[in-house]
Parts: structure tokens; sequence; C-alpha cells
């Protein structure tokens, strides 16, 4: 059994997809969660709707490109709850399009959110986990950043950025008990993916050896995993939820 | 506000060691055991305990008790 009371879990992105299901997943095993969301109403809701069943759940509004909206939110959770054991760096986004006509301001919006602020979340909790001298980072990737695709060439390279930033947070924090790891989703039914026509997921779905797309809880399940004490040497790692998609 | 005194008592805090071991000369890494983590997180510390910046280039130099205190009363008066 994983118990993770006592825990509390940061989640950025996690008002919806797959961030939701993995606070979802974190609050019903017992940790307080805390979600990190630019959408100010979606926040409210999902944090009504985990409290009105019983889970200790609280929010924030914040961009994670900003470095200061970021450290201000670390310190009032640092102030009023003392450890911040769990960050789950999960807000991204995609601007889709072929490379030859991709607009920079595509690239540069996706590199800021994707990567960077996986970058500024980490720094701006790492005072706290390395003064606790114990936390856990899990960073939320994609099969995309491993095998890259068309189309997507910025969120690919953001995501492979997420697994190498991945490899060297694991290396400097190790010395102190820092777990850090990255999970990489396939296809995965989100409204990031709703976007894409019937024909194209039905495509993607042959694919795939396990024959379907995963559900965000698919995700949620092994960021349950990496985040208690039967992950505890496990660092440094990439994992993938894509029924087999990659191999 | 007695500066030595305060960062004597960070650094005993911060690093674990004991007080008798911060002396003027005591090299954080080598004599004191900080890790490279620890110099940083002795540096973020004295910048947010006397609220000052401390620069990358000037925090490199100040690798003994001795230079940081120098270094903190200079910034300070």
């Amino acid at each position: 059994m994983i118990d993770l009371s006592e825990k509390t879990a940061v989640i950025t992105g996690a008002a919806q997809g797959i961030g939701l299901a993995i606070t979802e997943k974190l609050a019903m095993n017992n940790a307080a969660v805390i979600i990190v969301d630019i959408n100010k109403k979606l926040i409210d809701q999902r944090v009504e709707m985990l409290t009105s069943r019983g889970l200790n759940a609280a929010g924030y509004q914040a961009d994670v490109t900003k470095s200061d909206q970021i450290e201000d939110i670390f310190k009032e959770i640092s102030s009023t709850r003392g450890n911040i054991d769990i960050l789950i760096n999960n807000a991204g986004i995609t601007r889709d399009g072929l490379l030859m006509k991709m607009k920079e301001e595509d690239w540069d919006l996706v590199l800021a959110i994707n990567l960077k602020g996986t970058f500024i979340c980490t720094q701006k909790v790492s005072r706290y986990m390395l003064k606790q001298r114990s936390g856990v980072i899990i960073n939320i990737a994609s099969v995309v950043g491993i095998m890259g695709n068309a189309g997507q060439a910025n969120y690919a390279a953001s995501k492979g950025g997420i697994i190498a930033l991945t490899k060297s947070t694991a290396r400097e924090f190790a010395s102190r008990n820092i777990r850090v790891n990255a999970v990489a989703p396939g296809f995965i039914e989100t409204e990031m993916t709703s976007i894409l026509s019937e024909e194209v997921i039905k495509k993607y779905a042959e694919a795939i050896p396990l024959k379907r797309m995963g559900k965000p809880e698919d995700v949620a399940d092994l960021c349950l995993f990496l985040a208690s004490d039967l992950a505890k040497y496990i660092t440094g790692q990439t994992i993938q939820v894509d029924g087999g998609l990659i191999m | 506000m007695d500066i030595t005194a305060k960062v004597k008592e960070i650094i005993v805090e911060e690093l674990g060691v004991e007080e008798s071991e911060v002396t003027m000369e005591a090299n954080f890494i080598e004599d004191l055991g900080a890790d490279s983590l620890d110099t940083v997180e002795l540096i973020m510390k004295f910048e947010e305990e006397f609220d000052i910046d401390i620069a990358d280039e000037d925090a490199e130099k100040l690798v003994t008790v001795g230079k940081a205190i120098e270094y903190l009363k200079s910034k300070i008066n």
C-alpha cells in the first residue's frame, strides 16, 4: 500500500488532463495536493471538487515562466505547511506546425512553458528540498521527446530538453536524497490530443502494441509509484507510459 | 549587529560543524567539509540574512570564513 499522508505535493498544470489525474491520484493516496495552474476558474472548480470528496487540496494561480510568482508560491507553501515533498512539473502546451513554417513565437512559447517552466519550478523548490534533505521531483516529458514527431519540432525539443534536464538535476541533487525522474507518456486521451481527427487517432492506436490510447490515469499510476518510497532507489530515469509504442 | 558572530552562527547551522572549528582560516570545503551545494546554500543564506546580493564572481572568492566575514562587513557597512 502506498500512503502519502503527511506529504505535500505541488502539481503544475494541474487543472486538467494528465495533471489533474495525477493530482487526484496523489490526493486519493492521502497527499495534501496543491494545484498550480494559469486558469483561476478551473483551479477553484478542481479544488472544490477535491475538497468536497474529503481530500486535502488547495490551489494557486501562477505562470510557470514567471520565476517571481513561483518563488512566492513556494515560500508561502513552505511557511504554511512546512515541507514540500513532491513536485510534479506537468504544465505544458503544444503549438504544432511543420518546421519550415513554424513561427518563432510558437517555438519560444512552447520552450518557455514546457522547458523553462520546469527549470524555474525545480530551481525555486530546490532550496526547500535541499534543506529538508529529501524530496521527489517528477517531470512530465513525452515519447515525442525521445522519438521526435513531424509537426512537433518545438514540443519534441522541449520534451527532449526535459529528459536531459531531469538527468542533470538528478545528479546535482542526489547527495541530498532528492530523486528526480521523468515520465514519458505516449498518446494519452486528453484535451491536448482531442484536437486530433478520429482517423489519426485510429492510425496511432494501431501502431501501439497494446492497441489503445492511454488514459490520464495510466500516467498518474506511474507518478504515484515514483512519488512513493517504492521508488526509493530510482533516480535520473525516463520511464515511458505508452502501451509499448517505442521500445 | 555583530557580523562576525552572526556569520559564524550561520556557518555552524548550515554546515553542522562545531563552533570551535569555525576559525578565520577555516576553508569551507577543505576544513569544514562543505560540498558545492553547501557553498551555494551558504551564500544564499548570507544574502537572505543580511539582505544583500552577492555576485557569483565575488562568491567564488569567499573560500574561507575570514574572507566571507571581511567581504560581508565591507558590503554591509
